[in-house]
């Protein structure tokens, strides 16, 4: 199964099959929490009432944010060590739909502060002004594969420019971190077990599951458009030799 | 030494006691999704004169980059055996340079204890030895950067189009210079249009 | 391999500044002109001044290192030097290391030395404390270059690629803008933030090196 990532033709095979997969289980995964996170947990007046409704968005998007990242970092590195193609046009389907799902958790975000802590959006917050950084490392990268003049030339400059934001993102992470944040302290993952009621981690962790789907399905997808236009782009530059 | 689109390789003079400075191996380019060339090759023997033809974007900037480890080939590899002198279609001189200051900051890069004064006189640069980078002219800062040839004295010497912007006396001293190279066992490859005057031994046609 | 390409290679870019842009008077000029338009701006009310003060001159300097860095490499792929430095043997990130602590010396630390005097002017109190905060805008500004000089050598190739660099360094001078600002404020939190300060500039001077050599050669390819 592996190779199906290494091979453009054994990739396009298994996405096939696997992108109307995914986007199908997501659909229903993301249907299931929002109904559950809409009409069916109990509010929270805690966390701001039925506002707190938004989480079953929110922290998906958030979680995805970084996964994106990493994934972007991730498919950088390996074209730089080991140049596969795939792992460029990985990267590149990356980078626009992990913004995407960043802008989404920033603007969530904003939606869950107004009511909540009386401001759509806090500087002091470590969590907001991570993910806000994280959004301009994403569009950095897109601007910088955009401006290039080859495909290769991009490749390569946006490999060099998603490593180096990938060592810093801790450094960063942490800067951020010394200003005091708003947020309650981490719910879902301690060293205990998840301090969060069962109730709401359930349809949050298949939400999670159908935004991570949706997210996957729609990477396929790119990329075979990327393919595509990619394999056009030779035959054109043959056909007129 | 010569295979160009996969043609059959040119049987050349081979010299048995010397091995090639300079190997490249079937080299491969793109340009966007394009095949600037394939398959080329050539090897650099001491006291050869290559000459790449061809016509206005074949790739001979490309193939001399790719030579001096400047431009990484799609495909093929370049084995350099001894250092090598580039000449550029840019000169490499900064604005604030003037060719004394150019040469001397060069001197010190490579460790070199040339005399500068010796080699602005040899490129008939004594008048203009002082001047800044951005009031030379085109054939002053061709002079300027061949000067560099001479700081130190390295086997291999890659030049892109060295005729264009001299004068005929420029012409002269650049046959000149380059004809004592040749003969010190140097080796040289050059693109050029016009190969008037230049001692080819071998031609590379892209 | 020896130094001398590296030692070359930091006289060159120094001249270069200090003929190019006319050395520091260009970004001082920058800094200056930023310093007296936030007055205009936000109100003479002496409070109020002395306390953006410090976060003004961080901001200016981030943007004045911006201002600077977009030629550094960029002349060098227009007029072929880049080429050049390239073969010389030596370690590319050394090169590109000495031209980027050039252009700082050429132009951060100059900046870094009137803010004194830019501080006065943002009413804070004459005393020692500002010589520190001179060598903490020194410190951070060298990060700011290295981090710069990356978007720098990446966007060398792309005409109006100072914009192109704005982007990519802003979210690399966080950590330095952060504990920067927390070492000057001196509230909560803010006791190791003059030694975070120093950590992450030298960690940019560890890293950033290394990517600018890998996307300088790109830029020559």
């Amino acid at each position: 199964m592996w190779s199906a990532f290494a091979n453009p033709h054994k990739f396009l095979k298994f996405s096939a099959v696997a992108a109307p997969l995914f986007y199908g289980a997501g659909a229903l995964c993301i249907l299931w929490g929002l109904w559950q996170g809409l009409w069916i947990v109990p509010k929270d007046e805690y966390q701001g009432g039925d506002i707190m409704r938004v989480m079953f968005i929110h922290v998906p998007a958030a979680w995805l944010a970084m996964a994106s990242y990493s994934g972007l970092a991730v498919a950088s590195f390996v074209w730089f060590i080991w140049r596969h193609e795939l792992a460029d046009i990985a990267a590149k389907a990356i980078a626009p739909l992990g913004a995407v799902w960043t802008a989404l958790c920033l603007a969530t975000g904003a939606i869950w502060g107004k009511p909540t802590w009386g401001t759509w959006w806090q500087w002091d917050d470590a969590r907001m002004m991570s993910v806000l950084f994280l959004l301009f490392l994403f569009l950095g990268y897109m601007a910088l594969r955009a401006s290039m003049d080859s495909r290769q030339k991009a490749a390569r400059a946006g490999a060099i420019l998603a490593m180096v934001g990938a060592i810093n993102v801790p450094l960063i992470k942490f800067s951020v971190d010394l200003f005091t944040s708003l947020h309650q302290p981490a719910s879902v993952i301690t060293a205990d077990g998840p301090k969060m009621a069962a109730v709401y981690l359930a349809p949050l962790l298949v939400s999670s599951l159908g935004h991570g789907l949706l997210f996957g399905g729609l990477v396929m997808t790119h990329m075979r458009t990327e393919i595509r236009q990619r394999r056009i782009a030779r035959l054109t530059a043959q056909a007129l030799e | 030494m010569f295979a160009g689109q996969g043609e059959q390789a040119k049987p050349l003079p081979v010299t048995l006691l010397t091995a090639p400075l300079l190997t490249a191996r079937d080299l491969a380019i793109l340009r966007g999704e394009r095949v600037l060339f394939r398959g080329v090759g050539l090897s650099l023997s001491p006291g050869e004169g290559i000459v790449l033809r061809g016509a206005n974007g074949a790739g001979k900037t490309t193939l001399l980059r790719m030579l001096a480890g400047l431009t990484r080939p799609e495909a093929g590899d370049v084995a350099r055996a001894a250092p090598h002198h580039w000449i550029g279609h840019k000169e490499g001189i900064k604005p604030q340079e003037s060719p004394r200051g150019h040469l001397a900051l060069w001197a010190q890069a490579w460790g070199s204890k040339a005399n500068i004064p010796e080699i602005l006189e040899k490129m008939a640069l004594k008048r203009a030895a002082d001047v800044p980078g951005r009031y030379l002219s085109a054939g002053q800062r061709r002079r300027t950067a061949f000067g560099r040839l001479l700081l130190e004295e390295r086997p291999v010497w890659l030049l892109d189009e060295p005729y264009t912007a001299l004068d005929a006396s420029g012409k002269a001293m650049l046959d000149a210079v380059i004809s004592s190279h040749l003969r010190s066992n140097g080796a040289i490859i050059a693109s050029m249009h016009d190969i008037a005057g230049f001692p080819v031994t071998a031609e590379v046609t892209l | 391999m020896s130094a001398a390409p590296i030692l070359a290679a930091f006289r060159q870019a120094f001249a270069e500044a200090w003929a190019g842009g006319a050395g520091a008077l260009l970004p001082l000029g920058f800094l200056g002109g930023t310093a007296v338009l936030v007055p205009l701006g936000i109100g003479s009310d002496t409070d109020t001044l002395s306390a953006v003060g410090p976060g003004i001159i961080w901001v200016s300097l981030a943007l004045s290192s911006l201002v600077t860095l977009e030629r550094i490499f960029q002349a060098d792929v227009e007029d072929g030097t880049l080429d050049l430095w390239l073969q010389t043997g030596a370690p590319m990130a050394g090169i590109a290391a000495a031209k980027t602590l050039a252009h700082w010396l050429a132009a951060g630390l100059p900046l870094a030395l009137a803010s004194p005097l830019l501080a006065l002017m943002f009413q804070a109190q004459a005393s020692l404390e500002l010589l520190v905060h001179l060598g903490l805008y020194a410190l951070g500004g060298l990060a700011f270059f290295f981090w710069g000089g990356v978007g720098a050598a990446l966007s060398a190739t792309v005409r109006r690629g100072g914009l192109l660099i704005s982007i990519i360094a802003l979210p690399l001078y966080v950590p330095t803008a952060i504990f920067g600002a927390l070492a000057m404020t001196g509230g909560i939190g803010s006791d190791g933030a003059p030694m975070l300060l120093a950590a992450s500039t030298l960690f940019a001077c560890a890293v950033a090196p290394y990517a600018m050599a890998a996307a300088l050669r790109l830029a020559a390819d």
